[in-house]
């Protein structure tokens, strides 16, 4: 056996030789003899009321096995991962376009899709609410009313600071649209009922469990009789940590008594699944005149659609970070998550922090630019350090390298000026732009996120080491429940028992719920926490090992070590081969693993909710057409708060995907909804970034080991999606001139000027706690409660995306 | 229905399809070639690409009575044959994507590979440039592309170094 990857090492993926043969089986591929295909039925309103569900149509199709509604849900009739407010199907309302009013099971996928056309649902349809800033005092959408979660963070004396005339002020509005997850490996899964009156389920997921205990609660079944296995995931981002068609396959499954698969199309998945969460956002920064910032007043609306999921801890996220990574003495954020007939919004790379970094990067320019300063000097004036404290009075303990990930990024060398190859231009093979219209720009933006869940959120991972002896090698075996969703979580895995327990071939189980839960591949959190929980387990099987040396010896198990793959006392008298020692009995080791507990945040929104954070910051260079508006990102460079590389490969692979995630956000992807419907529901007029559309990316890893993290590693995932963002934007900002307050950018908003963005509407008005957000001229931004409806919706009817 | 003759992966098939089955659902449901994903239905992101007598073709935009007397290649043949075989038997792109890290979830990789198959018969020495253009029809969510293009260009580099032109045909590399 050749020596394998450690900790540190650039590490190969152990599932790439089968991805790069076709052989990996993805949820798509699973195939089970007698199976059948499921399919839904869904809305085509947002809003409506059923007034009746004739199955008769769909069951008079020879190869139709069972038609089911909500009427066929034995358990709870709802679900949800923090509150169960959303139905299996919908029963007497539809909230959403595209949700689910009954399921069909038949004997191919094609005629599981035309059953499902033929179920015939009789609507009445109403009119759906699609404005969130009206949410608030709309008639109840549903019986747990229409806001998710209201939130203030209040530090210090905002009110003091907007009494003092010699402060700098910058103000305005700002909008996120509605960006989706486009994980390519589409949703699919497959059921099989079994002998115990359970269920087995092989689906791509984030969390086993949670997708366990919900499913369990709506089949009225005990959890350990709904069995779920990980089926090879096409990408996840956020996307897969609700429920999608779970339920459905396991009700499909125990009603039939047959195998059932599912599998949505892309147009599907578009209203199948959560998006990140729709953004109105008002802010005002204050300064002295030599740019130490002195407060920051923001107020940030969530859209939260139709169902809660995880809206209440992304708008958590979202107050929380709403000033970005600088110290800000005085502080008033209110934040509303809220429902409306849009289609639900949940977690989405960055949950809650992408929004609120646009808008406070952006104020930092605007706020330089009225300052007459350099915008990366005034970032590195107010950037946090260790020991500062956050919005919420939390002081970082840990590393903080914030000024540091500004200058590696900035260090980089600016690309060549804009050449002659007219394929490089902005716009492309389209030719449309000539050799004199190009314009080139320099943005930079930093942010910082919390690692791991928040808020006093249950937070731990389970994994067990099993070391034996195989064909005289040794071989250890890992099961964690940790769902490998292409981020690299099963190459660390090997290279933590390569390391702890100098075994080479390290054999990785399927994920499963047959062993105690890993949390969600969220939160930037796997690398600390199932990556912890296998450390912890190799250290358990280490001492079992050096137990049984010195059990045999008469010692005690502190005499022994273990080291590269033997026994050795450490008086050094005795080196003994593991396998040897192992022999016939193996030793496993299972551990659980939790962080330091954090607090929930008390009604000023101060506590020490989180526990540890990430910082990262990204220059953009783009060319831009200012005449069509036509943008080409050429270069982003990036200094990465990374603690420790675990992989650089991994770590490297993560950062350049995020980053392009950004710049989708910043330019490209955007779900339009009209009337609360989802009108973008392909890649045609979705636009995922191609090779193309991402530019050059050059990367620093700042490599300051956290204290109190397995490795000193801080969780990757999500830190490169968020000022890569606000990088884009400035940097288009600086080539044009536009004020361009909303992402993605459209090219009519560089070409013409006009972003689109409506003053901030308060929700609720004057119902509003009064005073939460004052200044010298009472309250600010305040609607008229008596505008139209509508009144905030952009040109081109997004409708409140 | 009509009848097809088609050699895929380097096996003769001649089968009973109905119409309007997509040449990918041949690939996938008929024939268990589930090695060639599904990724948009509407021939944007390319992760069903396979090669049709030896040029790069999204299955999902061609019905599978038009392969009819064609010899297909999926990325479960591209290393020769039905199976992946060892290693060494791969295709040097097969090689840099897995060494290069050029793939996270790997769902588009397939047909990233077919269609950079395809890309290095055509230009056996593409700048990063015309890598991009090349690649442009095919989506990955997960890595931003950088690993990818330097997988291409490190495949290019052993397929000129090998003197090989590069060309797949029916599952023969």
């Amino acid at each position: 056996m050749t020596r394998g990857p450690r900790i540190g090492d650039p590490a190969p993926r152990p599932d790439g030789p089968d991805k790069v043969t076709g052989r990996f089986p993805y949820s798509s591929d699973l195939r089970a003899p007698g199976m059948l295909w499921g399919a839904a039925v869904r809305s085509p309103h947002a809003s409506a009321r059923i007034v009746g569900i004739d199955p008769a149509p769909a069951l008079a199709l020879e190869g139709v096995a069972a038609v089911l509604t909500a009427d066929d849900v034995p358990g709870r009739p709802t679900y949800g991962l923090a509150v169960a407010d959303q139905p299996a199907f919908a029963r007497d309302l539809v909230r959403h376009h595209g949700e689910a009013v009954a399921v069909v099971a038949a004997a191919t996928p094609d005629l599981a899709r035309r059953a499902a056309r033929a179920v015939a649902v009789d609507y009445a349809p109403l009119d759906p609410l699609t404005d969130p800033a009206a949410a608030v005092t709309a008639a109840p959408l549903h019986p747990n009313g229409n806001v998710f979660r209201h939130l203030i963070v209040r530090r210090g004396d905002v009110a003091a600071a907007a009494a003092d005339p010699d402060l700098v002020t910058v103000e305005d509005t700002y909008e996120v649209g509605r960006q989706d997850p486009a994980f390519l490996g589409l949703e699919s899964g497959l059921a099989v009922p079994a002998a115990d009156g359970g269920v087995d389920l092989a689906v791509s997921t984030q969390f086993l469990h949670a997708d366990r205990d919900q499913v369990a609660a709506s089949l009225g079944l005990a959890p350990e009789r709904v069995r779920l296995t990980l089926a090879g995931v096409g990408g996840a981002f956020g996307g897969r940590e609700d429920l999608t068609l779970h339920l459905h396959l396991c009700l499909l499954a125990l009603r039939t008594g047959r195998p059932v698969g599912m599998a949505y199309d892309r147009s599907e998945s578009f209203v199948g699944h959560v998006t990140r969460h729709p953004a109105r956002m008002w802010y005002r920064h204050r300064a002295t005149r030599d740019g130490t910032l002195v407060s920051v007043e923001a107020r940030v609306l969530l859209d939260g659609g139709a169902y809660q999921s995880t809206s209440a801890a992304v708008l958590a996220n979202a107050c929380c970070f709403a000033a970005g990574p600088y110290r800000v003495p005085h502080a008033l954020v209110e934040g509303w998550a809220v429902r409306t007939n849009h289609p639900p919004a949940g977690a989405l790379r960055g949950f809650g922090i992408p929004q609120v970094c646009f808008a406070h990067e952006s104020q930092m320019d605007a706020l330089a630019a009225a300052l007459g300063v350099d915008p990366v000097d005034l970032r590195r004036r107010n950037a946090l350090a260790p020991g500062d404290a956050l919005l919420t009075g939390q002081r970082i303990t840990g590393t903080a390298p914030a000024v540091a990930c500004l200058d590696a990024a900035v260090a980089h060398p600016l690309p060549a000026p804009p050449d002659d190859d007219p394929l490089r231009r902005p716009g492309g093979t389209g030719l449309a732009t000539g050799p004199g219209d190009v314009r080139r720009g320099v943005g930079v933006a930093m942010a910082f996120k919390n690692l791991m869940y928040s808020e006093g959120l249950q937070d731990l991972s389970t994994a067990s080491v099993r070391l034996a002896v195989d064909g005289g090698e040794l071989v250890a075996t890992v099961h964690c429940a940790a769902a490998e969703v292409g981020q690299g979580f099963v190459t660390l895995a090997q290279q933590i028992v390569r390391t702890e327990l100098g075994v080479d071939r390290v054999v990785l189980r399927a994920a499963d719920t047959s062993i105690g839960e890993a949390g969600s591949s969220s939160a930037s959190r796997q690398s600390w926490m199932s990556g912890g929980a296998v450390a912890a387990a190799c250290a358990g099987v280490r001492d079992e090992v050096l137990a049984r040396v010195a059990a045999g010896r008469g010692g005690r198990g502190e005499a022994f070590a273990l080291r590269d793959g033997e026994v050795v006392s450490r008086d050094g008298g005795l080196r003994l081969p593991l396998a040897e020692v192992v022999g016939a009995d193996p030793v496993e080791a299972v551990r659980v693993f939790t962080h330091a507990d954090t607090a929930p945040l008390d009604a000023d929104g101060q506590g020490d909710a989180h526990v540890a954070f990430v910082f990262t910051a990204h220059r953009a260079v783009v060319d831009v057409d200012p005449a069509l508006g036509s943008v080409q990102v050429v270069q982003i460079a990036t200094g990465q708060d990374i603690g420790r590389a675990l992989n650089p490969l991994a770590v490297t692979g993560q950062l350049e995907g995020g980053i392009a995630q950004g710049l989708g956000l910043a330019l490209l992807e955007d779900v339009v909804t009209r009337e609360g419907r989802v009108a973008t529901r392909t890649f045609q007029d979705y636009l995922v970034p191609t090779a193309l559309d991402v530019g050059d990316v050059v990367a620093t890893l700042i490599e300051e080991p956290e204290p109190g993290a397995p490795y000193g590693a801080k969780g990757v995932g999500e830190a490169p999606t968020l000022s890569s963002i606000p990088a884009v934007v400035a940097a288009v900002r600086a080539a044009t001139g536009r004020r361009l307050r909303r992402v993605p950018v459209r090219p009519a908003h560089v070409a013409l000027g006009e972003d689109g963005v409506a003053p901030f509407v308060v929700p609720g008005g004057p119902a509003a706690p009064p005073g939460v957000v004052t200044g010298p001229e009472g309250p600010l931004a305040k609607p008229a409660l008596t505008d139209p409806p509508g009144v905030a919706e952009l040109p081109g009817g997004e409708g409140g995306a | 229905m009509p009848d097809i003759d088609v050699r895929i992966n380097g096996i003769r098939y001649q089968d009973h399809v109905e119409p309007r089955l997509l040449l990918v659902h041949y690939l996938r449901d008929r024939l268990g070639l589930t090695g060639t994903n599904v990724g948009c239905d509407t021939s944007n992101c390319g992760a069903c690409t396979v090669l049709v007598d030896g040029t790069g073709a999204k299955s999902c935009t061609m019905l599978a009575v038009q392969a009819d007397g064609t010899e297909i290649t999926t990325i479960q043949g591209l290393a020769g044959g039905e199976g992946a075989g060892a290693p060494e038997d791969w295709h040097p792109l097969q090689k840099a994507f897995n060494a290069e890290h050029g793939l996270q979830c790997g769902y588009c990789t397939p047909g990233m590979i077919m269609s950079s198959v395809d890309l290095l018969q055509r230009n056996p020495d593409p700048t990063e440039d015309e890598i991009r253009h090349g690649l442009e029809g095919n989506l990955c969510r997960c890595t931003g592309y950088q690993n990818i293009v330097k997988a291409v260009q490190a495949a290019a580099g052993e397929l000129r170094a090998a003197g090989a032109p590069g060309a797949v045909v029916g599952g023969q590399s």
